[in-house]
């Protein structure tokens, strides 16, 4: 075992035993477990959310696009500055009835706002088929870093293995008491070692910022703008309009929500949370200064860029620290998003289908549930073979199809019912399947559009099908309720 | 109110409506190729909107929202 490996597996011990410090002298209920009681304080929900939204996907996908793609890495930055404005009056009013109603899953909120628990199942499984790709996302990331740090010691499927089995035991000991606090210590490292490698590396290739980003645009002119075709300046006011939409959508950051005390919280949170993504630049700068230094890296392998310049640059001591706050990153999301996918297996799945299980047995099950969610995972991680980036994107095209049925519930006067609301995300659901399958483009739909638009996140026409489908549906079974 | 939803929609226009128009490298500002300075600067500018709303929006000052 190498020096990098021994500080990965001491950040690993730290994360654990925090986990289980925090939950002493609390009752760990299902509502303790996942919505922490609803007591915590701003701090608290900004690094649990923070938690969530800064994954491995933002430290290796991040880099990985700014090496293979260029600027088109920045839609990143915006989506994530973008939803906190949505935040800003989305949040509290999801706080607010959530509290009144004591709801613990998102899809809790659909079933009392539409009055159907099925709508709720539904709900649940389009979540969890959401969040798979994106516990695959952490898996492969943890995967990585513990793979390049053993300096080929360990090959990748056995690093898989390893993260999957130390996340599990990590999610059934803590909890969200234990993520929060892990979360604490993964953003302190994490920024710290960010900011260095986005600083250094620059400093230490170039000679500075602007010498390095000379160099790029002299091997390619077109590398550091939005290119004319593909992922163009239409490709990414669409798409981060579609990330904006279904940002707050995910189960577990909707459910992170229940945790604050208040609903200021959350406005007060929007304030600071834009100037924090900042911290994605750094990222990029890395992505950036690994282009003319580690060349020849492509497909899949882009999301190595950040942990191959490091392993060029410094001594394994150095890798150690920066796979150590790369495991946190991939743990504390990890460990939300396994926990959030086993409650709502648990409580909107099964419960809803055997009606008379005492909660206490639901807390049970969703505890041994976790272990399945895993190896689930696992398998997807070890089969399947793209991009972190591309995985996000599809996982998030799922998710907004939850968007019109929520923000419409929202509304005073809403008109869609239960019937109206599945419709729409089914037919959303069936939209994005065949959009995927046949990789239609919104010029084969439509020939008379400008090429241009050729470059439209698809996901968009989905949204459409659905919005269509929902109020259509909800107008025809007017009535039928109530 | 209204004071509060104009201000909700400017980032979205200064992020990405000019998009078009400023995806360029040059000239650097800052360091940065211009495109990515500009994404920056509205990302600081969201931040100051989002604490003028704050200050702006009544909710905010009352206490008894537990």
């Amino acid at each position: 075992m190498n020096s990098a490996l021994i500080i990965i597996l001491g950040f690993l011990l730290l994360a654990v035993f925090l986990g289980i410090r925090s939950t002493k002298g609390k009752q760990m209920d299902l509502e303790q477990w996942t919505v922490g009681g609803r007591g915590f304080s701003a701090i608290f929900v900004f690094l649990l959310m923070a938690g969530e939204i800064y994954t491995t996907f933002s430290f290796l996908g991040g880099s990985g696009w700014a090496y293979g793609k260029g600027a088109p890495a920045l839609y990143v930055l915006m989506y994530i500055c973008l939803s906190y404005v949505v935040s800003y009056w989305l949040l509290p009013v999801i706080w607010r009835y959530a509290k009144e109603h004591k709801l613990v899953s998102q899809s809790d909120f659909f079933v009392k706002k539409y009055n159907s628990p099925y709508l709720g199942v539904l709900v649940a499984l389009v979540g969890v088929i959401g969040m798979i790709p994106v516990i695959v996302v952490q898996l492969k990331g943890l995967g990585i870093i513990v793979s390049q740090a053993s300096y080929g010691a360990i090959s990748m499927e056995a690093a898989v293995w390893i993260g999957a089995i130390s996340l599990t035991i990590y999610v059934m000991l803590s909890g969200v008491h234990g993520s929060a606090w892990t979360a604490l210590i993964k953003d302190i490292v994490m920024v710290v070692v960010i900011c260095f490698l986005g600083i250094y590396l620059p400093l230490h290739y170039f000679g500075g910022f602007q010498p390095m980003f000379e160099a790029v645009h002299s091997a390619n002119p077109d590398f550091l703008r939005f290119p004319d075709e593909g992922n163009s300046v239409t490709w990414v006011i669409s798409t981060v309009l579609l990330l904006v939409l279904g940002f707050y959508m995910w189960p577990q950051v909707f459910s992170s929500t229940y945790t604050a005390k208040n609903a200021r919280v959350f406005r007060k949170n929007a304030i600071i949370s834009p100037l924090y993504t900042l911290m994605l630049l750094f990222v990029f700068l890395v992505g950036t200064a690994a282009i003319l230094t580690v060349p020849g890296l492509e497909g899949e392998d882009v999301d190595l860029a950040l942990i191959r310049i490091s392993m060029e640059t410094f001594d394994p001591w150095v890798i150690g620290i920066i796979g150590g706050a790369g495991l946190l990153t991939a743990l504390v999301p990890g460990s939300l998003l396994i926990m959030s996918t086993a409650t709502l297996l648990a409580k909107n799945i099964y419960n809803v289908f055997a009606p008379k299980t005492s909660q206490q047995t639901i807390g049970k099950l969703a505890r041994l549930l976790v272990p399945v969610v895993s190896l689930v995972a696992v398998l997807f991680t070890l089969h399947g073979g793209t991009t972190l980036s591309n995985i996000i994107l599809m996982g998030y095209s799922l998710m907004t199809q939850l968007a019109p049925s929520l923000f419409f519930s929202l509304w005073k006067r809403n008109f869609v019912n239960k019937y109206g609301a599945s419709a729409g995300i089914l037919a959303g659901l069936a939209t994005v399947a065949y959009i995927t399958i046949t990789k239609t483009t919104l010029v084969d739909l439509f020939p008379f559009l400008p090429a241009a638009w050729n470059d439209v996140n698809t996901g968009i026409i989905a949204l459409v099908v659905n919005v269509a489908v929902m109020i259509a549906g909800s107008l025809v079974t007017k009535g039928k309720q109530k | 109110m209204k004071r509060l939803y104009f201000l909700t929609i400017l980032p979205f226009v200064g992020m990405l409506g000019f998009l078009p128009l400023v995806n360029r490298v040059e000239p650097f500002v800052l360091s940065m190729p211009f495109v990515m300075f500009w994404i920056v600067l509205w990302t600081v500018l969201t931040s100051i909107i989002l604490a003028v709303m704050y200050k702006l929006d009544p909710r905010n000052k009352e206490d008894e929202e537990q």
